[in-house]
């Protein structure tokens, strides 16, 4: 509850810092985007062309063009979504780096869920059997009182146990 | 003359190998003592040979003998003695053949130790490994050879690189080498591919004693899992240790201020760790419990074919396009021993199936029984969502040609809630007893530092008001953290009443009497610490990236960085630097001048961004020399802000500390108390907790 809670509050709290800064840049003339902006961006974006690569770490001459594309874009008044469908229509689904939801890609998120969730069945599954055979063993337990046959393996181990030891 | 030394050795080592692998087999099965004894003499002949041509690599390294396709590959006159020494292992032809040396090493080791105490299993624990050692030194030596030459075939444009001389050839000796790629310059990547692959190969001495547990028919009795514990703890650690430095590695070296960045590579590695881990854990149960023996059987095979698979990955480049995985032998090769080797390890599993079954009860699910379950799944769980989300893009290739990249949000988001309850569970599981739980005393232990977390985390909370989830992790950390510390306590306070003892020395008595329980605590303690780093790296991180001119500053989280000026020089391993003089401020407080650089290195072309750090207990200030314009009268800077870092690293070493306590061997005439097969008595009985 208390978590729900936070999640408005911080909901809230991000809508109004969104509208604040729509406003500042709707009355202010068009400025240069700071490369934090672009950066923001870019962290989404993975470098169509060197492997594994993050947009805004990579170092070559080609991502820095991408870098200055994407500030043109956001001086432009893109939306981050625009930037990112742009970039996707134009080199592709592995510019992204969260893999997208629909699709076969939709498969990289589903499977390891179904996974947990058959993990977690098959855990409560298996440990009901083990405490139903425990249940059925203590019960037959209870009906043969005599505990002989208990005694001697006790002992049968012990010995055998003692021997190794010799040994 | 020397290399055809290294050549010879090579290949007597390779029959050797395969000697010793069929000759033990058929020793073990037909009953031939004097065949197991001959195939033991060859097998340990490989360690000898393979040195020997080890050594030889490494000659030809230190003299830089350039006729060598290695060499030039890998070293250049620029390289310090010490860098071309370590150039062994950084390329894939001589990384290998590491990788074998250190297998036959191992087996060496395993054969004069256990020769006369496991003589049952011993043909079949020389045969798996030995064909282990097998394929590596034939990969080497038909695949990817370190002794190969240059030669310039008339015709031809480009040069061949061959063992033999091609016919009409020419031998080709550069000028000079190309040198070790400048990014692997630094000693957490010397470091950390010896590390790795001892944990890699040690983990192949637990699956032989497991295939030859099975092949024997003695899979029911525990003697493979305790002839081969040891040996896990070991192979675990190096294996740990190696993941830290190529974490450290990573953060040093790459530039983007993490030290994790799920990238295939990183991911091969920890997959075998995991499973690796749960394995550690779930032989505890076979040990007190006798439960789970076919489900370790299941773990050691999985880290087997994993720790394969990992090499795999590393070495050939498979992950980053398919089409890298038809341009050598080296990838179907790898392929089809992991296949062979997996199914085949299976189906002998499944033929033992039934001697294998054990009769497990549970008395209560909450027990540590059921802890150790579900902690099993967990660790299965993550692996899978590693292993699922690392190999996806090339089935997405394969499938509907379509190039994706599967990067951190997707591990973040599918592993994050599973390494939460992981961790929770580690809190929590110790304090649970075999068999059965009582819940009040379970919740009387669990009162204080649920209580004392939960108070930390509201006064926390309520100071640094944030999103929830970096609040819950701390709350996670410092819940885990006192109930391992409560532990200790519990066990100090009691010897010091009952036994009078000073606090130290019943810390240390307490511990060296359970060396295994208390050590496996420190392990877990310098996990919470690695957790607390990983959320520090999660939520805390700040960052900012802004162009300077002389005097200008940029500022983030209470420091600002002055740019002074850019001066550059020719640094050593033949590299040009280009340094930029800044000054670090906090709060208007000067801290201290930070030079961060760019080093080029000239005949690799290769620039690499060396961060200037300024370190803290609690945060790093991490600062990048992005780029520089007008003769360097401005310049770029990224600057991160790294909260609790170095949290990871010293995580790191209390690991290491642990596993040492828990492998430390128990003193002569200590029996070893922590093991013991219980009798399994049924009915009740008083909780002894444990």
């Amino acid at each position: 509850m208390k978590r729900k809670l936070l999640f408005i509050l911080a909901f809230v709290l991000a809508a109004s810092l969104l509208t604040v800064m729509i406003v500042n840049a709707q009355d202010g003339q068009p400025r240069i985007p700071t490369d934090d902006e672009v950066n923001a961006v870019a962290k989404k974006l993975y470098c169509p062309v060197c492997p594994n690569t993050p947009l805004d770490v990579c170092e070559t001459q080609a991502c820095k063009d991408w870098r200055a594309q994407i500030r043109d874009q956001l001086a432009a008044g893109w939306s981050e979504q625009q930037i990112l469908d742009y970039f996707v229509q134009q080199y592709g689904e592995r510019v992204l780096g969260e893999p997208q939801r629909s699709g076969f890609t939709s498969m990289v998120w589903v499977l390891p869920l179904i996974a947990v969730l058959s993990g977690i069945v098959i855990v409560w599954q298996v440990l009901r059997s083990w405490r139903l055979k425990r249940a059925e063993q203590v019960s037959s337990e209870i009906s043969t009182p005599n505990s002989s046959d208990r005694i001697s393996k006790e002992l049968r181990a012990l010995v055998e146990k003692e021997l190794k030891e010799i040994d | 003359m020397i290399s055809e030394i290294g050549l010879i050795a090579l290949s007597i080592a390779f029959l050797f190998s395969v000697y010793g692998t069929i000759g033990s087999a058929y020793g073990g099965l037909r009953n031939r003592p004097a065949w197991v004894e001959s195939s033991r003499n060859a097998s340990l002949l490989v360690f000898p040979l393979l040195s020997l041509s080890v050594l030889v690599v490494v000659y030809n390294l230190y003299v830089l003998d350039l006729s060598q396709a290695y060499v030039a590959d890998v070293a250049s006159r620029a390289m310090s003695t010490f860098l071309r020494v370590t150039a062994l292992w950084g390329g894939q032809q001589g990384s290998i053949l590491f990788w074998a040396w250190i297998m036959s090493g191992f087996v060496a080791i395993v054969l004069l130790r256990k020769w006369e105490r496991d003589r049952e299993l011993i043909p079949y624990v020389i045969a798996v490994s030995m064909l282990t050692t097998t394929f590596f030194v034939g990969v080497v030596v038909f695949i990817t050879n370190p002794f190969a030459r240059l030669w310039h075939v008339p015709g031809a444009a480009d040069l061949t690189t061959s063992v033999f001389q091609p016919i009409n050839a020419m031998p080709y000796i550069p000028e000079d080498g190309q040198g070790l790629n400048p990014l692997l310059r630094h000693f957490g990547m010397i470091g950390h591919p010896p590390t790795t692959y001892i944990g890699f190969t040690g983990f192949v001495i637990p699956f032989a004693f497991a295939m030859a547990a099975l092949i024997t028919g003695k899979s029911q009795e525990d003697e493979w899992i305790r002839t081969s514990r040891r040996w896990t703890l070991v192979a675990w650690i190096f294996l740990t240790i190696g993941l830290i430095l190529g974490g450290r590695w990573a953060y040093d070296v790459l530039g983007w201020g993490g030290f994790w960045g799920w990238d295939p590579v990183e991911n091969a590695m920890f997959m075998p760790w995991l499973t690796g881990t749960a394995f550690l854990h779930s032989v505890m149960m076979t040990e007190k419990r006798g439960m789970l023996k076919r489900w370790n059987m299941v773990l050691i095979i999985l880290t087997y074919a994993l720790t394969v698979f990992g090499t795999f990955i590393t070495r050939t480049g498979v992950i980053s396009s398919v089409h890298a995985f038809s341009k050598s032998a080296l990838g179907p090769a790898f392929f089809i021993f992991i296949g062979l080797t997996f199914i085949g390890s299976l189906s002998l599993l499944f033929s033992r199936w039934d001697a294998l079954k054990t009769e497990h009860q549970l008395e209560s699910f909450f027990s540590r029984e059921a802890a150790f379950v579900l902690q099993n799944m967990l660790f299965l769980a993550i692996t899978f969502a590693v292993f699922w989300g690392t190999v996806f893009p090339l089935l997405s290739e394969l499938f509907t040609g379509t190039k994706i990249t599967v990067g951190p949000p997707y591990f973040q988001k599918v592993t994050g809630p599973l390494f939460f309850a992981l961790v929770l569970l580690m809190g929590i599981a110790p304090l649970f007893a075999w068999r059965k739980q009582a819940a009040h005393s379970l919740g009387r232990a669990m009162l204080l530092p649920l209580a004392a977390s939960l108070g930390i985390t509201a006064i926390w909370g309520y100071s640094h008001r944030m999103h929830p989830a970096p609040i819950f992790g701390l709350w996670l950390v410092s819940f885990v953290l006192l109930t391992i510390l409560t532990e200790f306590w519990k066990g100090v306070r009691a010897r010091m009443q009952g036994r009078g003892e000073n606090l130290f020395l019943a810390l240390s008595r307490l511990i060296g009497r359970n060396h295994r329980r208390y050590g496996g605590y420190v392990i877990h303690l310098g996990v919470v610490m690695i957790a607390l780093g990983v959320i520090g790296d999660a939520y805390f991180k700040q960052e900012t990236q802004g162009t300077l001119t002389a005097g200008q500053s940029l500022t983030v989280a209470g420091y600002s960085l002055r740019f002074e000026g850019l001066n550059s020089y020719p640094g050593t391993d033949g590299r040009e630097v280009i340094e930029a003089n800044t000054t670090l401020l906090k709060n208007g407080q000067t801290v201290r001048p930070m030079q961060p650089r760019r080093d080029f290195f000239i005949v690799q072309e290769q620039p690499v961004t060396v961060p200037a750090v300024y370190a803290t207990a609690g945060t790093d200030v991490y600062i990048m020399l992005l780029d520089w314009q007008d003769d360097g009268r401005s310049a770029t800077f990224k600057i991160y802000i790294n909260s609790l870092i170095n949290w990871v690293w010293a995580g790191g070493v209390i690991m290491m500390l642990g596993t040492l306590v828990a492998a430390w061997p128990p003193r002569d005439g200590q029996k070893e108390t922590t093991y013991q097969l219980r009798p399994q008595v049924f009915g009740p009985q008083p909780s002894t907790g444990d």
